[in-house]
Order: structure tokens, then sequence, then C-alpha cells
């Protein structure tokens, strides 16, 4: 167990303790300032050096923007509304291409965008005047299309041979067969098909393959339903709003100054212009769709999870890394381990790392498994990796095995981070009961106790920037700059192991009010050591400080 | 759902009107498995050979596609051909992302007839054994891309 004493050589925490010692009995102040830390706000004018600016659009708003387009189009070229954005998607919503395309030759972009059929052979009428009155009226009269099919290849034909016989009065959908379907619809091409089927197509289209691009049911037919025809085809109106958000996630996906939300479910998108490709080398673009304090993520890159403080280059390397090395280090993520005194099995089941053997009592730290005593005192240098000890100790015949161990050093303890992330919601549980324990056994209200969660929600959040100080620490170049960014590393890492482990350590209700006080500080003392090593990072790529041992992409 | 009335009327079809030449229906006891035999007539390298087809439908047949594959057993082989895996699947985009719900059962059949029939060289395709160690039991859970667009 640490004590305060441990961090009485540290300036900053003691100017904390201070303040906090001197409104004993309130506690309130320290508690605002972690309330007005906790999230940051995007419209907030003082932002931070480690935050980007970004808008938050519902879906209504991108449907809005598409909309925009849609009327420009249809003004432009005198369409319909409906056929203007069906060519806005042909062109992937780029409406300089679009024009000049249309310009070119109108009737080849009303074909390629699935509005018209393509006509084989001119049949004696202005070509494109036929289609374009097909792509601009509505459906066309019974035109003798059936030849024209036929000779297309014999497959055709022989499906035409089982079609049932054309009647005047009755129509048998050549999809079910069903000669009691009443409505049918047909595209512009006549491949006419009874109502229930084109709904339960659009609907396995929409519902299973995610597909807003609805071509003809007929063979070999390449025209698109405009999105009137989809809607007058479906019965299920959540069909018809997923079908919406398909073609909203379409046109977001075009646009590279929006991303959508991509936590599941969700359908809000993010503008972040300043997110350019350039930008990418110096700033971290983390946003949150606002419609969840939880949905945060990367604007620049894949990564699902805030990955700051390094950059989205560094990060992709770094998951490369760990993807391609997963054999080998495969071990260290597994939940057990031998305790290195009496060979008794240890499972790991919160998020602290200091262990204590049930057996023998032996004390040690969960990721090095060295024994705590080192890490108490001295703050052995569990985050750093000894590099010139360990190559030097080894000859060049084994410098591969160096590689890997020094890869290890860092993949291990991004591992643990990670591992203690993922317990979180188990550590959750135990606080809440904790929590409503103090409520029973002290004075406590509801809200006097939520610093327990507090401290809980800045464990899981530092242990996120640590997680990623490791993946951007093994391609530091080694220097003062690195040691300057381990020290910092360390600094946050001590201070989270000791909050981890205070708030999981069983409460005394005889001395609450000081567990109270004593969490409240601790959490405020993270929550600083975390804006430094934010802060400071950010501040380094800005002054291209850092200096990577292996070439990172988009870095010249 | 659509399978059962389109299936029936399928059936009946074949039984009046007869399959085209080289494809003969094996068996139809229900609307879920299908059995048919199928010969390349002509000049061709099958010459002789016959090959059976096993046809699989779902409730949503004929909005989802059937699944399509060669018999392999003791008394059928899978044809040696590019697009043919010696487990009898077959990457066809037919019977993939190029499915239509207005072809027919026959119509897949003379596909895969004429497909075989333009065969020149008799081969399996590349990565033959790999994709059969791993390959899951029905044909449509795999993702082919497809070799060429004639098929
Ligand atoms: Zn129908
Ligand atoms: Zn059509
Ligand atoms: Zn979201
Ligand atoms: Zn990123
Ligand atoms: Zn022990
Ligand atoms: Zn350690």
């Amino acid at each position: 167990m640490s004590s305060n004493d441990e961090y009485s050589d540290n300036e900053y925490y003691d100017e904390e303790d201070e303040d906090v010692y001197d409104m004993e009995d309130d506690g309130s102040a320290s508690e605002m300032e972690l309330d007005g830390t906790a999230d940051y706000d995007p419209s907030r004018p003082s932002r931070k050096l480690y935050e980007v600016d970004y808008d938050t659009l519902t879906q209504e708003d991108v449907g809005r923007l598409m909309i925009a387009d849609v009327e420009n189009i249809s003004g432009i070229f005198g369409v319909d509304p409906d056929i203007a954005s069906l060519m806005l998607r042909w062109a992937d919503w780029n409406k300089e291409k679009l024009i000049e395309k249309y310009m070119d030759n109108a009737n080849a972009v009303s074909v390629a965008a699935g509005i018209s059929p393509p006509e084989k052979a001119p049949e004696g009428r202005s070509q494109s005047s036929s289609s374009r009155q097909n792509a601009l009226g509505p459906r066309r009269s019974s035109a003798r299309r059936g030849a024209q099919d036929s000779v297309k290849s014999g497959k055709t034909k022989l499906m035409e041979r089982i079609s049932p016989p054309i009647e005047d009065a009755k129509f048998v959908c050549p999809i079910c067969f069903d000669d009691t379907q009443t409505e049918t619809l047909a595209l512009p091409c006549e491949h006419k098909f009874c109502k229930s089927c084109w709904d339960a197509y659009i609907t396995s289209k929409v519902r299973t393959e995610a597909e807003s691009r609805i071509a003809c049911m007929g063979e070999g037919c390449s025209l698109i339903a405009p999105d009137q025809f989809v809607r007058s085809a479906l019965e299920d109106s959540e069909t018809w709003e997923r079908f919406q958000e398909l073609l909203v996630r379409h046109f977001v996906s075009e646009m590279p100054n929006l991303k959508y939300c991509p936590y599941p479910s969700c359908t809000h998108t993010v503008s972040c212009p300043s997110a350019t490709k350039s930008s990418l080398a110096t700033t971290v673009p983390i946003v949150n769709c606002g419609a969840s304090t939880t949905h945060s993520f990367c604007f620049g890159c894949n990564v699902d999870s805030d990955h700051r403080p390094v950059i989205c280059a560094v990060a992709k390397m770094w998951l490369q890394k760990c993807r391609d090395d997963s054999e080998t280090a495969n071990w260290i993520k597994s939940n057990t381990k031998e305790c290195s005194k009496c060979q008794s099995t240890i499972e790991k089941n919160g998020g602290c790392n200091h262990m204590t053997c049930k057996k023998c009592k032996y004390e040690f730290c969960w990721v090095c498994m060295g024994p705590w005593s080192e890490h108490g005192t001295s703050w052995y240098n569990c985050n750093r990796y000894d590099e010139k000890a360990s190559v030097d100790a080894r000859d060049a015949q084994s410098k591969s095995r160096a590689s890997l161990e020094r890869y290890l050093h860092y993949y291990n303890r991004w591992a643990n981070h990670e591992q203690s992330k993922k317990l979180s919601v188990e550590l959750y549980a135990k606080t809440e009961k904790k929590m409503e324990e103090m409520q029973v056994t002290s004075e406590l209200s509801w809200i006097e106790v939520q610093f327990m969660k507090k401290a809980v929600d800045e464990v899981i959040k530092c242990r996120t920037t640590l997680m990623w100080t490791y993946g951007m620490a093994y391609y530091l170049e080694r220097g003062n700059e690195k040691e300057l960014f381990e020290d910092n590393q360390r600094d946050l890492e001590r201070a989270v192991e000791d909050l981890s482990e205070l708030i999981e350590s069983p409460f005394d209700p005889e001395v609450i009010k000081t567990l109270r006080q004593k969490v409240t500080d601790k959490t405020v003392y993270v929550q600083k050591r975390n804006e430094i090593v934010l802060e400071d990072t950010a501040k380094g790529f800005q002054e291209g400080r850092w200096i990577w041992n292996v070439p990172v992409a988009g870095l010249d | 759902m659509t399978s059962t009335r389109r299936l029936q009327k399928e059936l009946m079809d074949i039984q009046t009107n007869g399959t085209p030449v080289g494809i003969k229906l094996l068996s139809a006891d229900d609307f879920q498995t299908w059995y048919f035999s199928i010969e390349v007539l002509g000049e061709t390298v099958f010459a002789g050979e016959q090959f059976a087809l096993k046809f699989r439908f779902d409730q949503q047949y004929p909005i989802s596609s059937p699944a399509v594959q060669f018999v392999v057993d003791d008394k059928y082989k899978a044809p040696e051909h590019p697009h043919v895996y010696s487990n009898g699947h077959i990457c066809a985009s037919i019977l993939g992302s190029e499915w239509s719900p207005v072809l027919t059962v026959i119509a897949v059949c003379v596909t895969l007839q004429s497909m075989l029939a333009s065969c020149k060289k008799k081969e399996r395709p590349v990565g033959n054994d790999r994709y059969v160690l791993h390959a899951p039991d029905n044909p449509k859970k795999t993702r082919f891309e497809y070799h060429d667009d004639t098929v």
C-alpha cells in the first residue's frame, strides 16, 4: 500500500495537497474541479492543445445537406429531384464531376446512373430524346421491349419459355407466380413484378445486404429504383428509414470532411474540416458525435478509440505490429500468472497492478513480476525499457531475441492497461456496490459518494492514454526527449496505479471522510498528470520534437 | 413466403415441358433440395461424363439465390473446370452478385452447362486445395471473386 509520503518529493502534488487540506470538511471545491475537467466541450472557446474544432450533425442535418445538393443539380439539369439524386449517387456526390459528364453526354450519364435503359437499336426514333424522356417522365407506356431483351442470350429465351403466357386480363408475377396479386410495379424498363415481390426484394437488399442501390429485378437489367419507387414498394416504415440511413451513410462516406459515428446503431455524423491529411502529422483529431459522451473516435483514422497522445500513423503502425506479433506475445495477455515465490496460480480480477499472493502473501507487480516493495519506495523503472543493459548483455547472435524482448517490454505494458480497461465493467459494478454500502454505513448521500465513480472514470480514461504512450514510446528514438516523455508517462502511471489501488481496497466506515478526501485528491492529481502527458506530447508534435526510430508514413 | 408456390410452378413446368437436352431431373422430393444430372453435348473436354447438381432452397427463394453445387460422392465427381472446386463448389457470379429473382433452376442448369461447354482445358481453380480445406458446407457462405464475367 502506498502512502502520500511517497510523493513528498513531487512539487505538483504538494501544491494540490495543501489546497485540498485547507478546505478539509468542505471538499466540494475539489469535486467541482473534477466536474470541470471531466469532459470537454467542442464549442468551448479555450480549446486545449490536444483538442480539435468540430461540429456534430444529426441524420436530419446531413439529410438537409443532401437535399441542397439534389435541388441544386435538379435545378441545373431541369430534372426531377429523385432523378438528380440517382445521378449524384452514381457520381459519388461529386457535383463538379457530374456536371462535367452530364454536359458532355447527358444520355450516357442517364444510362450509367441506372435511370434510363440503354437503347440498342434506334428503332427509327431519335435516341437521345427518347431516353431523355425516360429520365424525366414517369413510366413509359408499354413499348415493345420483349424482342430486344430476348436477343441477349439463350438464358433469357429459356426463362421466357417458362414464363406464364401473357394474358391481357390477368397478370401473373414471374417471381412468385401468385396470380392473386393485383398491385404491380415497374421501372421505366417495364419489367413488371408484383408489389409484394418488390417489397421482399428491397427489404432483403436493405436489411441483409445494407445496399441502398436497388437494381431492377429483371435479369441483366441495370435500372436503379428511385426513392419514390422504393417508398411505394415498402410496407414497413422501418425498412424505409433504414434505407434513408444507408443513403446518408453513403453520402457521408464520400465527403472528406464528414465522418459517420462508428458506434453501433448511432446515426450521428461529425464534421471536422480542420482534420486534413497534413494536419494528421501533428494533431490527433479525437471527436465526439454528440449522441453520447462515450461516442468518441478518431476522425483521422479507423482506430475506434481515443488514441491520444500518439498520432494516427504511429498508432496504426503499433496496432499492426501487435497483430503481426500476436502469437509470440499471446502468453502475456493471459489472465493468469504464477506467483514467482510459491508458484501457485494467481488470477487478476481487478485493474490494480499491486498483487498479493493469497497463499504466501508475497506482494509483487503484475506487469514486471518484480517485488512490489521496489515499486513502492523508489519506483523502480517499471515503465522504461533498459535498452542499454539488455543489448550490452547479449552478443550479436541473440539480437533478434533482444528486439523481441524490447517489443515485449512495451507490448506487455500496453496489454496490461488494455486488460485493466476491459475489467472496468466489473470495476464499475464493484464500485457501485461499494457506493451503496457507503450510504448505508455512513452519513453520506448518493451525490456525496459519486467521488468513487468519478475516480473510476478517470482511471479508465488515463489507462487509455497510458496504453498509447507505450505504443508511442516503442517507436521513439532514444535520447533526452524520450526520457522526458517517459518521465511524464511514469508519473501518470504511478498516480493511476495509486488511485486504482485506493478505490479497490476495502474501506473502513470509520474513516470514510478521510477516504473520500484522499480519493478526491488523487483523482484531481491523476487528471493533472494526464493533462500534462496529453499537452506536452501535443506540443512536442507541433514543435517537431519527437524523433522516430523508424520511418513514419506521412512524415518527412 | 414465396418459395413453395414458385418452386411448385417451376416443377410443374419441368413436368409438362420437359428439360433442355443434356439436363435431367433426378429428384425433387420436397421444396428444399433438388438434384439434376447434367451432360455436356457436342465437342467438349467433358464428352461422355455425367455430373450431378444439387440445389438447396431457403424460404427467401427466389429473392435469395439457391445454393448450388456439383455432387461429389461414390457415383459423381465435380467436373475439372477452372471455376469448379473439387468439393463441388462453383465460382459463378450468377449464383452470387448477379443472381436475379427472375432466374429459374433450369436457367441455372443451362448456364452451368454452357460454362462447362466453353471449357478448353481441364484444370482446377487456383488455390483449390486451400479452399477445399476451409470451405463452409454451404457455398453461399463463400464470398467468391468472380474470375470472369462470361459465367
Ligand atoms: Zn410476385
Ligand atoms: Zn428492369
Ligand atoms: Zn455516436
Ligand atoms: Zn487516428
Ligand atoms: Zn505465492
Ligand atoms: Zn512493475
